[in-house]
């Protein structure tokens, strides 16, 4: 273990950990932009910046190991100082539109603006860019009207998805997240799975899916299992006023064993067929070649008759059972019960092979 | 009267740059022969005892630096040899004149470290450089004097940050040029994760004769916090624009009314910019420092890379650092936020200032954002880049208050 | 899966990908794979007769013909054989029937075997030194080994090579069948097969009906079953008459659709029950609404064997149902009383008769999922099987396999092979992600993959509609150049109603096991239309 002093308390903190990692488990808020505890450190936003005594300099603690007996400071005077500079400079460059921006309330720029009493900034004298919001994919949105150079996005991209489509072109005040050419994402080896949405931490990246349907203060995020390959990802299904709006990630390893969050453009885009007009949303019974609507009783009794005459008249055995591999265990159990005990046959097969 | 004193320079113009005959008739790869010779422990120690330190800026000392690098199958000498800062031309001159003790120094480094492969980083800008090194490098591999120890060139694009030295690394892996953090320095996890020494043109340069003639030699020459010769290069109203090598306790008047022959037209002088664009401003009442990075340190300055900018009566200095605002704004990398946008930011200032349409509020704006790079930036450029602003509003303040809106 | 998915990320030093799109098809999967070569330094060899994502970073890349496979892995072994690389001290405390198996690999020198699957035999060697010499190696495969009317030779075969190296019971070996449906794992292992109960107790075992009988109160029949194929067949025949459909639709995933809709035509009756009017309800009698994953609760077990929780979100639309309420319904109407005050309850049953879930219960869910075998609610499930090289069933099996071609094989009229698959964009038939706007959006529409060759050949530009044509009859469909497939294969995904890829395929060959039909072969033209 080591020891430390942080804010004039000695904190012990395993060895390999940031100064940032014992701050954390001591319960000693610090403001983070770029970091993110599943990416490639860039120790690049200067939020979580703190000082350390003997140190001519400010330390990024994201990225500075703990050592014994470092003497930190993580909101005096000078630290809350270059905060607010850090964050008026970014103020400066972001479009703040929150009334209409879909991370509104759970954007981390936003929050530290109001920590720090930033109404508005000094930096601010023109000079501001402008870009076009104009990437025609049907996935996400990129408004880099409100990015704020993290590079989570990038690191995402790379680290996770592994599929390197962006990174930061231009220098300085020019830099900007972008494309091989700054073209679109569909041009790029972007596989729009959104991982670049996951990290955002402001409103520079989301889901044109879910655009206008809620936020995240007004909905409930239910954790559950993907419905489409077999990989078996966790998602949260957002959830308002008992429609699903939306799906997030949990990025726990408890919540989310298999993929931490990660998914991919079917999981995290592909959720809207739950509310398709073409729902089926009442039995249908076929009568002279066309389907008319039936109530729930007539349709299973005439199921139950028909089963149990061609039973009775032909034998179990001319009855057969598709189970499904996209349905629960439970019902699959109920399924080839119902086949072997009610049938009375052991005609129960389901798509595996197919 | 000041004197030259040639180490790094010792041969130039004295042998044919392009004849490793030249150079192994002068004594040259004698000290290589001698370092392997050495334990590689001795040979740390004998350039820890010169106390020779780093000529690319930072100053570090190139012995302690190289004792820090631990034990690994594969390991990297790198030379920056990026030389982007304006006015600065030493490093050119030291490789023109004389690329086998380059090569040398470095293969005594890799001895040191026990690495066997070296990487020459090359300004973008200096094409003919690079070709002359890679003629010089065929030369030594033919000659056999590099034994096992190989050495590769590598050329910039152009960008400033990557004479940082994790930039620089970045920049040979094929990414982006943007400096990383430290720690890990590179000495532990630098060129594709390997330790890595990373030392500048003129720290190698100095390396065969420190080995031939030790270390407790070196250290006695010039101040002995920060001993040897630092190659200067002169630029702007000095009437000889010349590189010289002088000890280091030459003192900054020495060099320019000596070295420098004074002023240009018989004007006055106003001011020195040391070390490059990113150096401090420094008045006619400092003149009598001596020009090691410690005392220059002590007066607010930099001695860098050894640019010596001077500026004589009828210099505007606003427009001056105006100018410098707008080279950081260009160069920065755009990585950290306090850089990226503040060198922005300070340069939208000082225009605004040089056209007279500042309030002293915008000074203070100033002032304070240049504190805050200077401790809050991810990497030197950054920190560095509000020098000459902060120090010529301490030396020059009256050309500032004379700019402002009333 | 032998082993787990989080085991590709880190444990293995390398993975062998054969007959899996993996970064199209399990997403999440292939980036764990990517993350490995690239980040950590794992090697990665790739054969498939599509020049994948993966195979682009391989270090080795075999471009096989589809059919090729079992030529292939046995190449794999004569190497590592001949060359002294296989893991004696394993083959001999672990394995039995080891020399049939090598007297067979004999003849497959990868000279032999380079104009049977179209590889350099120097990249077979490469591949099989890799493979060997890697501290870890291992292998994954999908429905690009296993749909073949070899495809259980093919399985056994990657199975002789995981064995002939040692290459089983520890993190990051093994061998990993990558399963294509969020709930296939658990559909096979909650027994809807025709010839087992759950946790694959025979249905043909007395003391196992024994057990059921007495849970289930009934008496069970002990005759196996028919699989999917065979019902479909038999409904041809006219022997089948009663058919239900619960969540699957054999009219765009079963092979010859023509057959399929002929066999559905002639049945007496057909109930779907889904969540959309499928290309197969609508021949149904009765269609019965049911509830999306996000509007019931139940458990999924994934490719790994972990049992994670599906939990509700949100109400049916209208008056959809619960599945497992309809089926309750149904067979109480039909004399036989089941009720169950939700999922959980339905779960406690099975997991009373299943020893590999008896362990798996909602409340231990709750962290973040289990992977069977669990047999006790203190066993904390298993991340890999066969630990040590030690077989459920004792010792590991050899199997020795002759390489068999396809059953169907292009002639004159039909010069190429089609294969099919699917996109990273959809899934299976389309039913969900046809519907889900933006997936729509991006890819409406199914294109034939042709190599620029071929194209060239008959005039073929990339964006033609052409015609597709095999023994069964054909389509129209855009053609996408590329050189993504070899000159002599074409690739469409199956995805699309429109342009049903399985109105092409055959159903005549089938593995004779696992009765899995020749989906990856198919002889075809292609004409400009």
């Amino acid at each position: 273990m080591i020891t430390l002093t942080i804010n004039g308390r000695e904190i012990q903190t395993p060895k390999g950990s940031t100064v940032l990692d014992a701050c954390q488990a001591a319960g000693i808020p610090i403001p983070t932009l770029c970091y993110d505890p599943d990416l490639r450190l860039a120790g690049s936003c200067r939020m979580c910046l703190v000082e350390v005594k003997g140190r001519p300099l400010f330390v990024a603690s994201c990225v500075a190991p703990a050592e014994n007996g470092m003497v930190v400071e993580t909101e005096s005077p000078a630290i809350v100082e270059a905060r607010k500079v850090t964050l008026e400079l970014l103020a400066a460059r972001h479009d703040f539109n929150c009334q209409v921006c879909e991370k509104n309330g759970d954007c981390k720029f936003q929050d530290y603006c109001y920590q720090y009493g930033i109404k508005e900034s000094r930096f601010e004298d023109g000079g501001r860019h402008v870009y076009p919001i104009d990437d025609p994919n049907p996935f996400l949105e990129r408004d880099y009207n409100k990015c704020i150079m993290c590079t989570r996005c990038v690191r995402a991209c790379e680290d996770i998805t592994v599929a390197r489509a962006i990174n930061v072109k231009n220098r300085g005040h020019n830099a900007k997240i972008s494309t091989a050419f700054d073209g679109d994402l569909a041009d790029s080896p972007c596989v729009f799975c959104g991982q670049c949405v996951m990290v955002c931490p402001v409103g520079a990246l989301t889901s044109k899916v879910s655009a206008g349907l809620g936020r995240s203060y007004e909905v409930d995020k239910v954790l559950t299992t993907c419905t489409y390959c077999g990989t078996g990802c966790t998602l949260e299904l957002n959830v308002k006023d008992d429609k699903v709006v939306g799906v997030t990630s949990n990025r726990t390893l408890e919540g989310s064993p298999v993929n931490k969050g990660a998914l991919c453009v079917k999981g995290r885009f592909g959720w809207d067929f739950i509310n398709s007009p073409d729902r089926l949303t009442t039995p249908l019974i076929k009568e002279n070649g066309e389907f008319r609507e039936a109530s729930w009783d007539e349709a299973l009794d005439l199921v139950a008759k028909r089963l149990g005459d061609i039973k009775a008249q032909h034998g179990p055995d001319t009855i057969a059972m598709f189970s499904s591999a996209r349905v629960t265990n439970e019902e699959n159990y109920l399924a080839q019960k119902f086949t072997r005990a009610v049938l009375g046959t052991n005609n129960v097969d389901h798509c595996a092979r197919l | 009267m000041a004197k030259e004193m040639r180490i790094v320079l010792r041969n130039a113009d004295q042998i044919n740059p392009e004849k490793i005959e030249d150079y192994l008739q002068a004594g040259g790869y004698k000290a290589l022969e001698k370092a392997r010779s050495m334990s590689r422990q001795d040979l740390i120690a004998e350039v820890k005892k010169s106390n020779l330190r780093g000529r690319g800026g930072a100053g570090f000392n190139a012995g302690m630096k190289w004792s820090f690098v631990p034990e690994a199958p594969v390991k990297y000498v790198v030379c920056n040899l990026d030389e982007g800062e304006p006015g600065t031309y030493k490093d050119r001159t030291i490789v023109e004149k004389d690329p086998q003790r380059l090569l040398e120094g470095m293969a005594i480094c890799g001895h040191a470290i026990n690495s066997n492969q070296g990487y020459i980083y090359c300004r973008g800008e200096y094409p003919y450089v690079v070709d002359l090194l890679r003629r010089a490098i065929d030369q030594a591999r033919d000659n056999g004097v590099l034994g096992d120890f190989d050495i590769e060139v590598r050329m910039g694009g152009g960008a400033y940050v990557c004479g940082e030295e994790t930039a620089l690394i970045e920049s040979i892996e094929g990414h982006r040029g943007e400096p990383r953090f430290k720690p890990p320095f590179p000495g532990v996890s630098g060129l594709w994760a390997k330790p890595t020494v990373v030392n500048n043109v003129e720290t190698f340069a100095n390396l065969p004769d420190i080995v031939m003639q030790g270390g407790e030699w070196f250290a006695s020459i010039g101040t002995p916090s920060y001993p040897g010769t630092k190659v200067l290069t002169l630029t702007g109203d000095v009437v000889n624009r010349i590189p010289i090598e002088v000890p280091t306790n030459t003192t900054i008047r020495e060099v320019i009314f000596e070295f420098g022959g004074g002023i240009r037209g018989g004007k006055k002088f106003k001011a020195v910019q040391i070390g490059g664009t990113s150096g401090g401003f420094i008045p006619e009442s400092l003149l009598d420092t001596p020009i090691d990075a410690d005392s220059m340190r002590n007066i607010g300055a930099t001695l860098g890379t050894g640019a010596v900018l001077v500026m004589d009566e009828t210099r505007d200095i606003v427009d001056i650092v105006t100018r410098i605002s707008k080279f950081f704004e260009h160069e920065s990398c755009g990585k950290c936020n306090p850089c990226r946008e503040g060198t922005f930011r300070a340069y939208e200032i000082m225009k605004k200032i040089n056209n007279g349409q500042a309030a002293p509020a915008d000074l203070d704006k100033l002032a304070l954002l240049s504190r805050v790079m200077t401790k809050a930036c991810l990497c030197g450029l950054g920190q560095a880049a509000p020098g000459p602003i902060l120090t010529t509003m301490e030396h020059f303040n009256s050309e500032y208050q004379a700019r402002l809106q009333i | 899966m032998t082993n787990s998915i989080g085991e590709l990320e880190k444990d293995a030093d390398c993975i062998f990908v054969i007959g899996s799109n993996t970064t199209e098809n399990h997403p999440v999967i292939g980036m764990k794979i990517k993350q490995n070569k690239l980040y950590n330094g794992a090697k990665l060899i790739v054969a498939d007769p599509r020049r994948t994502d993966l195979a682009e970073i391989a270090d080795v890349y075999m471009p096989h013909l589809p059919g090729s496979d079992v030529a292939l892995v046995n190449a794999l072994m004569n190497v590592i054989i001949s060359e002294g690389l296989a893991d004696q001290t394993f083959i001999e405390e672990h394995t039995e029937g080891y020399e049939a198996m090598a007297a067979i690999v004999e003849k497959y020198t990868p000279e032999y075997v380079e104009p049977i699957t179209g590889v350099p035999a120097e990249s077979i060697r490469a591949a099989a030194r890799i493979y060997a010499q890697s501290g870890n190696a291992a292998i994954c495969y999908a429905m690009g080994l296993t749909q073949h009317r070899t495809g259980t030779d093919n399985v056994k075969s990657v199975c002789n090579l995981a064995m002939l190296t040692g290459n089983i019971g520890r993190p990051g070996t093994g061998v990993d069948p990558l399963r294509g449906q969020n709930n296939v794992q658990g559909a096979c292992d909650m027994g809807a097969l025709p010839v087992v109960y759950t946790a694959y107790q025979a249905v043909t075992n007395e003391a196992v009906r024994t057990k059921f009988e007495q849970a289930w109160g009934v008496s069970l029949p002990a005759e196996n079953g028919l699989v999917l194929t065979e019902v479909i067949n038999k409904a041809h025949h006219g022997e089948m008459k009663a058919l239900y459909v619960f969540g699957e639709n054999p009219m765009m995933s079963d092979p010859d659709l023509q057959h399929v809709e002929e066999a559905l035509e002639k049945l007496d009756f057909l109930v779907v029950q889904d969540i959309f009017l499928t290309e197969t309800a609508k021949y149904a009698d009765v269609v019965l609404p049911g509830a999306c994953f996000a509007e019931k609760d139940g458990t999924f077990s994934n490719t790994e064997r972990r049992v994670q929780r599906v939990r509700k979100a949100v109400s049916t639309p209208g008056q959809a149902r619960a599945d497992w309420e309809i089926i309750c319904e149904i067979a109480t109407r039909m004399g036989y009383p089941m009720s169950y005050s939700g999922a959980e309850e339905i779960y406690e049953e099975m997991r009373a008769l299943t020893p590999s879930y008896a362990g798996i219960n909602y409340a231990r869910l709750e962290k973040g999922g289990l992977q069977w075998p669990c047999p006790t609610e203190e066993h904390p499930g298993t991340p890999f099987l066969h630990k040590d090289g030690n077989f459920s069933r004792g010792k590991g099996a050899f199997t020795a396999i002759d390489y068999i071609p396809p059953g169907e094989q292009p002639d004159e009229e039909y010069p190429l092979i089609l294969t099919t698959g699917r996109s990273l964009f959809h899934y299976h038939t389309g039913t969900m992600t046809r519907r889900a706007s933006a997936l729509d959006a991006h890819k409406p529409a199914a294109e034939l993959e042709i190599n620029p060759e071929t194209a060239a050949a008959k005039g073929i530009k990339d964006g033609d509609m052409v015609r597709i044509s095999t023994r069964r009859g054909g389509l129209d469909i855009k053609a996408k150049v590329s050189n993504i497939v070899a000159p002599q294969v074409v690739f469409m995904t199956f995805h699309f109603a429109e342009t049903a890829a399985n109105w092409l395929t055959s159903s005549e060959f089938l593995d004779p096991v696992a009765k899995i039909p020749e989906y990856k072969v198919s002889a075809c033209k292609v004409e400009k239309i």
